[in-house]
Parts: C-alpha cells; structure tokens; sequence
C-alpha cells in the first residue's frame, strides 16, 4: 500500500521539478558566465542541484566579492592558505588567479613567507580548524586579536574564519567528486580533466619533485585545463545536450567570451608555479581519532548548547553582516534538496560527520548510522570529510556504482555542508568565548 | 473576583520579601521555574537540575533532581516547568527527545514519574495547562507538539507544523517513518509553545521558519490560525496574563512584537527593536504594559521594556557575565522581584528597585545644526529656566522654541524628561562659506607640473583675497620645485617682488625662453653672493668635463654640471625633464583604480590625453636633445637642488618637511582643512610619509564630508581618487549599484545580472562585437541600436551605416 503512493509521489514531484531545472541550471551559467567570463568546473559538478547551485554561487560570491572588512586580495590569499592545507592544487590556482586580478602582490603568491605577517598569523588557526577543529580554543582568538602592530579586528577574524571554513569544505567536495571520473568524461573532452587532477600531485610530499619541473609541457595543459576556454567546451556541451534551440545564441556568447578571456590567460601563466606547501605552516599535522580519551581533555561538543540555528547565526551576523543569511541558505537547501535520499540517511550522514569531528547531538541515536550507513561508504565519508587530500584518490564504496551521478554529488554536498558548519561552530564558539572573558 | 481574592492571599499571608541576591550552580542552566506560592525555584540545565528555597537573604539548596551515578540524556533538560496547580508536580523536556514529568511527593530518591519519548529530536519547551491539571504540551524540533494526559501512558494528540496533518483519513494509514519522509523534509521546528491564560482551548505555537499558528487543543487536524511574526526563528512567546488578546513574540530578527489577537488577522500592535536575538519574553505582572526579555547571544543583560518606549528600557539587570537562558517573575501577581538563570552558572533574584534605569543616563540634551547654520538646542526645561536672566524665547511670535510636554500618566514610571528647544539663527552673511566652493572648484590638484599647480592655486587664493594661502602656496612651490624649473621660481620671486609682473607670468616657459633665465640667474647672483656663484663655476665646469667621460653620473657635482649647463641648453630640455618626471607621478597614480574592471567605465578624457602628450613629447626631445639627458637617471635631479645657490647649498627638499608639516596641521586645526589636503595631494610623495595614515585619513574624511554637503560631487570625487589612503580609495567603490530594466521586456534585472531574468535576453549587447556591454554604452538616438564607445566609433568611421544592418544612416559627433 504505502509503496505505490511513495513512488507516485515522487514521479509527479520529479516531473515538475526536471523541466524547471534544466531551465534554471542554464540560467545560472548564463549568468555566471557573463558576469565573471567563467564558469567553474566546481559549478558544473554542482548543477544537478541547481537550487543547491544558487545558494552557495550567492553565498560564495558575497564573501569573496562584495562588501566585507576584508580587502579582496586577503580574502583570494586566505582561501589559498585554506585550500594549501588540503593541497588542493585547483583550488590555489583558481584563487591565485583571482588574487592577481584583484591586485595581490605577486610577491606574496611565493609563499607565506612573503605574505604580511598578519595573514601569517592565520596559519594557526587555518591548521587547526583545517585538521582538527575541536582544538580551536579561545586563546588563539585572543592572540590574533590582541592590540598590536598586526592585530585583526573581530570582523575582519569573522570574514577570515568564514572563508578558511568555506574553502576547506570546499576541498573535500573537490576531492569526492574526484573519485568519479565519468562526471566530465576524459575522452570527450581532453582538456576537461577533472579539477584536482594534476601533475603535481605525484611530486606533492615525496621524493620525486625534480619531475614535475623537468616537464614544462605539462604545467601547460594542465593551466589550459584551468583557464575558463575549456570550461566553456564543458559548458557547452552540456547545454547543447539540454537545449538545442538555445544553441545558437549561447554559442555566439561564448565565443566572444573566450575571445575577451584571452588576455586573461596571460596573466594565469604566472602563477601557476605557486606550490600549495609554501602557503601552510606544520604540514605534518593532520586529522587524528577525536578519540573517546580525549573527551577527557576536550568537553564533546553538544549541539544543543552551541548550535547554528540559535547560536552561530546570531553571533556570525552580527559580526559580518547578511552572512548568516547566507550560510543558512545553503545549510537549508542542502538538507531539503530533493532525493532517493531518505532523511533519515541524510541525517545519518550529516551527523556522523559532525561525530567524527567531535560534536554530539543529544537526540540523535548513534546506533543509527551504523545501521543505515554501510563500512565502505563510512569510510568514504570520512576519507571525504577528514583527509581531502589531492595528492590520493578516495577509495569508493561498492554501493556507489548503483547510484546515479546526482546522488553522489549530493552525498559530496552534504559532507562539504556539515563540514563547513562544523568548522564554523568550533570557530564561533570560540569567538563567543573569547568575547565573554 | 476570584483573582483579587488570590493576590490577597497570596501577599497577605505569605508576603513576599527579599533582596537581589545570588548563588552559584554548579553548571549552566537552561531555564527555571518557580512553583506557585513563589517558595521555591526550579533550576534545570544539562548538568543540573536542583529546587532551590528562596528565602530572606539567601538561596537555600532543597533537592538534587539529578540522580544516579551517571544520569542519563534524559537528564539533560532543555526546559522546565513547575504546575501552576499542582505543587508537586513538574516537567521537563530533555536535550535527547524525551518528556520527563516529576513528582515530588515520591518517597524514593529518583522523583521521575512517567516518560514519554515519541519526539525524535529535541523538545524544545513543556508547558502545563494552567487549569487543568493533568495536561501537558510538548514542542519539539521535530516539528511536531504533542498533548499529554499525564494519566495516559501516550500522547493523546499530535499537531504537525505543516498542514497535512497526520490525521487527515488519507494519510492516516501511512506508517510514521515515510510520513516523516515524505513531509517532514522540510518541517519546521517548534520553539515554544504557550496555553492561554484566558481561552481554555487555545495554545500558540512558535516556529523555526517565523511563523506563530493557534491551534484549538480539540482540534489536531489544522490551526485556526497561522501568520508570520518575525524574519527567522521566533524563539518565544508570551500571552498576555491579564489582556484576552495580547500575544508577545521575540525572534532571532532581533524583535519583540505584541499581537493583539481579537480581530480578524492577527495585528501588529506594538514593536520593541533590541540588540541582540531575544530568547525569552514574560510579561511583568500587574504592569499591563511591560514585559521582561532576555537574549541567545552576545547581550548578557534582563531588559525590562514598557513597550510603548520602545526606544529605551525601562530597566535593566546587568549582573550576569554570560547569556540569560531563564527569566521568571517570582510571583504571578507581584512585579518587584525577578529570578534569571544564566549560562554563567549563577541563580539571581533582582529586586526590581535595584534595577538600572537607561532613561536616568540617557542624556536629555540634543544639539543640531540646520543646513544654514541654524542651531537648534533641546534641553531639560529645569536646567534653562534657572538661567533667568537670559532671555527665553527670542522671536516669540515665530513657531520656536517648541516645549514638548509628555502627557503625566499615572500607571508611566518613565522618569518625565521635558525639554525645552531653541533655535539660534545664524546671520546668514557673516558665515559664507563662498570662497570655500571657488576654491574647491578653481583649485588644480593634478594633471600639471608641480610648479604650475602651485602657482595656479597661489593665483586663485590670491583672486579669492586669501592672501596668506596664496603665500603659502607660492612658498611650497619655491621650497619643493625640481631645479629643472629654477629659472622660473627664480624669475617668478623676484618679479613678484618687484611688482612689475603679474604672478602669472612665471607659468609659461616657453615664452620666458633663455633669456629670461639668464637675467633670473643675473638677478639672483645679484642677490646672493657672487662669489659663491663664481667659486662654484670652474668646479662644475670641470667636472662637466668628467661627466662626459663618464655618463654614469653620481653625485651632487655631476649634476651641477647640468644646472649650469642648463643655461646653454634649449628651454626643450628642461620640459623634457619635466616631463619625465610627470609620467612618473602619473604611473604612481594609475593603479588606484582597484578593479580592473573598472577600466573600462573610466572615461576620463584628460588622463589619457595628458599621457598621449607626454609619449608624444619625449621622444621627441630624446631624439633632439644631447645624449645626457636620456642617460642622465630622473632621480639625479632632486639632487641638482643642493648646488642650487638661491638656497644655502645643503637644503634638500626634506628639510622642509618639518615645516610644512606643521603648516598643514596649522591650517587644519583652523578649519581649512581644503588648504591641508590641497597641499597633501599637491605635494604628494613629498611630503606623504611625513603624516602619519590616520591624521591624513581624518583629513580626507573632514573634506569629503565637506565637499560632499556643498554638493561638490565632482570635486570630492576627484579628492578620493587622488589620495593614496586605502580607506578613502574605497569610498567611490560603495554604492556604486545601479539598477537598470531589461531593455527588452521593461522589468527590473536582478542585482548583478546581464541577463534578464524573465526574458533571458542578454541586456545591452554591442552592435559590433555582440558582446555585453558593461561600462559607457553608446546610442544612436535615430535607430537606437548601439554599442562600446570604441567600437561604434572605429565602425562609424569605416561606414556610414548602423552596424546592426537597419540600415539607418548613423552619425556620430
């Protein structure tokens, strides 16, 4: 009886919503396309949510574009170091580009080193919310708010924080969606390699760096892969799959797109020998077992006492207006996205995510997500959620084959979104500890 | 009747008395309660839950409700409730789902009486029904509220947020789990829910997504009512004890709104705007219009508002150093004494005599100055008329001053401020502020030499009969002009000194020509001693020699050879250091502009100009001149300062900056703070490093803001492009939003768009490259069509028609 009902349900819900999307996912790379001249591979991955899509393209667009304490070459310069820490190569090269274009020091790009010390000091704090969030404590706010020479207000400390946290989710969304490597087929498009595919990565951390410069060529596909022309060869096939009629006017854009975009190349040449290891401090740590011994040292985090809805958005936009806003958005609509999903596995993922990273829901049954959850996709997860390394390809789990390529984003969606809110509760809770001292 | 009779009661046999006192828990608490007769105070959190007797002078601790060596969730409570009725009786609803309810009267030592635990997430509020007594309603972030009879060992109805409802015959075969699948996506948590004191059957019930639904207890299949109180969470809610229709409400948007709920539509009747999300709100007893509210987060103080000032609280608890989770009036019909629970692990009792009243500190007295100059001056009426001797209200036929008198009310305890108004008028002639608009306006502060800007704006002062400026200006021209302009200072002090020339004339060198330099040089030697000038000849001359012999020259005596060299060299050579000089400036400026975007906007047709003729002009000198001017580096020149003889031979341009760092802060604290950022921007790197950033960014500010309220937008633009203050730089970057309609279907486009939303058409594409045109649109006003400025300019001058091929014969001019 209730099976019938279930899947008529959703066949009426998927009707309306599939001619909506499409429509909605053109429009969105539209626009993106014709405001920033790209359209990031990311994006692309994205889009079979489109709803999901707006929101965070609204949410990522406010914190690195438009008003906040932050100038917009430190913001590009924290998403690096925060990329560096995972060495998501497409990631720093994405934003190296961007800082150049806003009018970064190229200097800078060399490394921390030659950063001002004042972003140096986020190196910290960007480790430790990067690996091992529970760590973050009071004092490190205090140390980079202290008055001196090179103290950070508290808003501009927010902005920062919310940028470090978007881009290291942002990270493990890069790698999960990795794993597949039929979301943007190789064969079809040469130059479509997948974002964190790189050269690099085999020279990244051991012995064999002489190779990835004793091959310039490479370097050179490689930042053709980058620069938005071949985004626009993705794009357009995607569209032309989608919408035929629409073919000849979105093909004149994007010509014109890629003729503006050739100067812009240039300017990428530059920067894509900056090495994601010259931005971190430490590189060795990394996330550990937020081990049942360490509850001693570390309180578990409880939900119920510090959570998002009623703590972090308050305290989030008051210091850094519309953020919260923002944020909520993008939690909301990753959580109500429609999908063979049940809630319950929703939650289920969601939750474990928050556990392995030392936060505890009072209501919630951890039994649970033993039983919903298989090994090997537990496992992905936290490959996913905790070790987004570049330089390795996730192990997938056996399930994964069944399901369709939309699922898995949304899997990928909801760990980089309970990540990203993770990150930030232990940042805020620490910031709201620091202001009641 | 029956009500007056209670009070009576109540205060009379067992009159309330106390102090603001405190005592510490051993944990945070997450809410409180007090039992009926205001004897004892319940508080709950996740690591506490202990009754404690209020007494004279202290808190006495009665009863550790956490039992067990290591108590379960069900320990932990998010909130808390005492029967209003029944005095034994309490409730509490746990971090972990569960409803525990609690009976005191229990021989043994784990009061815990019955639990339910059909809320899958946690429960967010409890409340009894204040008459009955076995009624009890649960809110849960599950989106559900469940009514309990405590008698039962189930709930006896569930409400669901949304509006299918669990008991519509059609779903009601469906099992609870795909039910929660199928609708509860998107449910929205409860956040309180509150039984009426008035309506038997009704309760309302508060929402994460804003909402505030009524529901009739009878009735679990829908609300009677539904409306959207607050943008995000409604974290509370409050029915007034004594007013039917009065409902408060408190969201994380900051507000706390009063509902009255007689009419029709549910209507906004009052609004109180805090500083931070509100947590809680009770009403004070007996006061019909205060009530008491507390925050979630940052703020740590009790607010008491009389909600008809909802500008002020009427008082204040300041005591705890960490949020508020629980406030409670200790009694339900005495308003003096207020119990607050805190994350900072301390019970209060406030005296509400004790509390701070915001309104004793406010200051009364407001200061405003009119667009002409008019003062306006509001004051407490006792401070100005014990000033009798003064005249009160000069003008008194005209409309001010106006006395603004509260009406006294009796129930108000607002301490009654009245304020008498004056206005002073300004004599409109004696404070114009006309040279300040033709010197903004006449003043250059780029684009030229710096000589010539100096003298110019010396002429201007001069016109505007501001003699000391002027001097000032011509000085700093003297103290700082490259030695390449010698002849002209020279000449242009000297004349101006004799008189026979207007000051002017030193501007244009190219009729001075050599001979004017001579005779400066003549006059000057006059002037000086000659020997000096005589001694230093041979050696120059000798080392010319050298400098010829070696082009890298190095020193103050190798460009001593040019200084004197200079006399023999065509006027050319000096412009062509010049200009030299200036493309360098103009390098230094270009890259204010910070989005490259931007670029394409600027039209700014002198800039580029300027940088055409200097391109033009210098190769054309270095194709002309002698070798060593092209080899000879610019920054040589500075130094070619030090052999100059008007000044003793050991004063480089620095020295003066001691000064002219003083002179700019004497004409700032004047007033004439345009002189000081004139000169800043004038002299530029020359004196930059001297002041520190924030003095020079406060200078700029004054300006702008002056600037900017004589309606001076192009001049106050130019300012802010030309400072080199990252935080002026910015300003003409804010707001620089325009909203523009899709020129194919006339509706608004989105904020960033270029493609309109509705008609999907890309907005304002070029004629000639197709391509979205985002800065300076051209347009045809025949055929309308049009494109870049560039584009139609190139295509209009290869054909005479559109390029969209309509064939219109365009022009353009």
């Amino acid at each position: 009886m209730e099976y019938p009902l279930r899947t008529q349900c959703q066949r009426v819900q998927k009707q309306v919503v599939v001619n909506g999307e499409k429509e909605r996912v053109s429009l969105l790379f539209m626009k993106a396309l014709v405001s920033r001249g790209s359209v990031d591979a990311v994006f692309q991955q994205m889009a079979s949510h489109p709803q999901y899509l707006e929101s965070f393209l609204r949410a990522q667009h406010y914190i690195l574009h438009m008003d906040g304490p932050l100038p917009l070459p430190y913001r590009h310069y924290i998403a690096i170091m925060a990329a560096a820490r995972h060495h998501c190569h497409y990631l720093v090269y994405l934003h190296s580009a961007h800082f150049l274009r806003v009018g970064g020091d190229p200097l800078w790009l060399q490394g921390l080193e030659a950063a001002p010390p004042r972003l140096r000091l986020l190196a910290h704090i960007n480790k430790v919310l990067a690996h091992q969030p529970w760590l973050t404590a009071c004092s490190h706010i205090q140390t980079l708010l202290k008055s001196g020479e090179q103290c950070w207000s508290l808003a501009e400390l927010v902005q920062a924080v919310v940028i470090l946290a978007h881009c290291h989710a942002l990270c493990s969304f890069v790698y999960g969606c990795d794993a597949d490597s039929d979301f943007v087929p190789r064969t079809k498009t040469p130059n479509g390699t997948p974002p964190t595919f790189c050269p690099f990565d085999a020279a990244n951390g051991n012995t064999n760096v002489p190779q990835s410069l004793a091959t310039p060529s490479e370097h050179k596909t490689r930042r053709r892969s980058l620069d938005s022309s071949c985004d626009m060869v993705c794009l357009k096939e995607r569209i032309q799959k989608s919408q035929e009629e629409r073919e000849k006017r979105e093909e004149r854009l994007l010509q014109t797109q890629t003729l503006q975009q050739t100067d812009m190349e240039e300017e990428e040449e530059i920067i894509c020998f900056a090495d994601p290891s010259g931005f971190i401090t430490d590189p060795d740590f990394c996330y550990e077992e937020f081990a049942r011994s360490e509850e001693d040292h570390f309180q578990v985090f409880r939900v119920q006492d510090y959570s998002w809805e009623d703590h972090g958005f308050s305290l989030v936009n008051r210091l850094y207006s519309d953020i919260g806003h923002l944020l909520d958005d993008r939690f909301r609509s990753v959580s109500t996205l429609p999908s063979l999903h049940s809630s319950d596995l929703k939650r289920a993922i969601w939750n474990y995510i928050h556990c392995v990273l030392g936060i505890r829901y009072d209501d919630y049954d951890y039994g649970e997500v033993n039983q919903l959850l298989e090994r090997d996709l537990k496992l992905y997860i936290k490959a996913v959620a905790c070790f987004p390394d570049a330089t390795k390809t996730p192990v997938c789990p056996l399930s994964w084959a069944l399901l369709k390529t939309s699922e898995r984003i949304h899997v990928n969606l909801l760990i980089m979104e309970a990540r990203l809110q993770a990150e930030l509760l232990y940042a805020l809770r620490a910031i709201t500890q620091y202001m009641i001292a | 009747m029956e009500k007056m009779s209670r009070v009576t009661t109540a205060l009379s046999s067992n009159a309330i008395s106390g102090r603001t006192m405190f005592c510490h828990l051993d944990a945070p608490a997450n809410a409180i309660s007090v039992c009926r007769d205001a004897t004892q105070v319940v508080v709950a959190g996740r690591n506490i839950f202990k009754i404690y007797a209020l007494e004279e002078e202290q808190f006495v601790e009665k009863l550790n409700l956490r039992v067990g060596r290591k108590p379960s969730l069900n320990f932990s409570c998010a909130d808390v409730m005492w029967h209003q009725m029944e005095e034994n009786l309490l409730a509490t609803a746990a971090t972990n789902g569960a409803v525990v309810t609690w009976n005191l009267g229990k021989p043994s030592r784990n009061k815990q009486e019955q639990l339910f635990t059909e809320h899958k997430r946690t429960v967010n509020k409890v409340c009894f029904h204040p008459t009955e007594v076995y009624m009890l309603l649960s809110g849960s972030q599950d989106g559900f509220m469940k009514c309990f009879d405590l008698r039962k060992k189930e709930s006896v109805s569930t409400f669901s947020v949304i509006q299918i409802s669990r008991n519509t015959p059609l779903f009601s075969y469906i099992p609870d789990d795909l039910f929660h699948t199928l609708f509860l996506g998107q449910s929205e948590s409860v956040r309180d829910v509150q039984f009426s004191m008035k309506d038997y059957f009704t309760f309302a019930a508060s929402f994460e997504n804003g909402n505030v639904q009524l529901w009739d207890i009878r009735r679990p299949d829908r609300y009677e009512r539904m409306f959207t109180a607050h943008t995000g969470p409604v974290f509370c809610c409050d029915w007034h004890p004594d007013d039917r229709g009065w409902l408060a409400t408190g969201g994380r948007d900051k507000m706390v709104k009063v509902w009255d709920m007689t009419t029709n539509r549910a209507k906004e009747i009052y609004c109180v705007q805090t500083i931070a999300s509100v947590a809680r709100v009770k009403w004070r007893p007996e006061r019909k219009y205060h009530l008491a509210t507390c925050s979630m987060m940052v703020d740590h103080n009790i607010y008491v508002w009389d909600i008809r000032r909802p500008f002020i609280p009427f008082a204040t608890f300041e005591e705890h150093k960490d949020v508020t989770t629980g406030i409670v009036w200790r009694h339900q019909h005495d308003p003096h004494f207020l119990l607050s629970g805190s994350k900072d692990s301390t019970l209060y009792q406030h005296m509400f005599k004790d509390a701070t009243r915001p309104v004793d500190k406010a200051n009364p007295e407001g200061l405003c100055f009119g667009l002409f100059g008019d003062l306006a001056f509001a004051a407490k009426e006792s401070l100005i008329s014990s000033d009798i001797s003064r005249k009160p209200y000069p003008g008194g036929d005209r409309r001010y001053p106006i006395f603004f008198f509260k009406k006294p009310d009796p129930t108000e305890q607002f301490a009654h401020v009245s304020s008498a108004l004056s206005v002073f008028e300004t004599d409109l002639d004696s404070n114009r502020m006309d040279w300040f608009v033709k010197t903004a306006q006449l003043y250059l502060l780029s684009g030229k030499p710096f000589a010539e800007l100096c003298d110019h704006n010396a002429k201007v002062a001069k016109e505007l009969k501001r003699p000391q400026v002027s001097t000032t200006w011509t000085m700093l021209r003297i103290m700082f002009s490259d030695p390449a302009n010698l002849t002209a200072p020279g000449t242009n002090h000297n004349l101006s000194k004799l008189g026979t020339l207007p000051l002017m004339n030193s501007f244009n060198m190219k009729e001075m020509g050599t001979g004017m330099g001579t005779e400066s040089r003549l006059e000057r030697s006059k002037g000086e001693s000659r020997q000096d000038n005589i001694h230093l000849e041979p050696g120059n001359l000798h080392i010319s020699n050298n400098n010829e012999e070696n082009e890298e020259t190095e020193g103050s005596e190798g460009q001593a050879e040019y200084m004197f060299g200079d006399a023999e060299l065509d006027d050319d050579d000096l412009y062509s250091m010049e200009h030299d000089n200036q493309t360098e400036e103009q390098e230094y400026t270009l890259p204010q502009e910070a989005f490259q975007l931007r670029h394409e906007i600027v039209d700014n047709p002198s800039a580029p100009e300027h940088l055409q003729q200097d391109k033009a002009d210098s190769p054309h000198v270095s194709g002309n001149e002698a070798e060593v001017t092209c080899l000879t580096p610019i920054e040589s020149f500075s130094l070619i300062s030090i052999s100059q003889p008007l000044f003793s031979p050991h004063l480089p341009a620095s020295f003066f900056c001691p000064i002219v760092r003083e002179m700019l802060s004497y004409y700032a604290e004047q007033g004439d703070v345009q002189m000081a950022i004139s000169v800043l921007i004038v002299l530029g790197d020359r004196i930059r490093k001297e002041i520190d950033d924030l003095t020079q960014e406060h200078w700029y500010m004054s300006y702008i803001d002056l600037l900017q309220r004589f309606e001076l937008w192009n001049v106050s633009n130019e300012v802010i492009k030309l400072s080199t203050c990252s935080a002026i730089t910015c300003l003409n970057q804010t707001s620089t939003t325009l909203h523009i309609n899709c020129s194919n279907c006339k509706r608004p486009m989105s904020n960033k768009g270029w493609i309109c939303d509705r008609c999907h058409q890309c907005a304002s594409v070029c004629a000639v490259c197709h391509h979205v045109v985002k800065g300076l649109f051209v347009w045809c006003q025949g055929c309308s069509h049009g494109g870049h400025l560039e584009h139609i300019m190139n295509w209009l001058k290869s054909s005479p028609h559109c390029p969209a091929g309509c064939g219109h014969l365009c022009e353009y001019t």
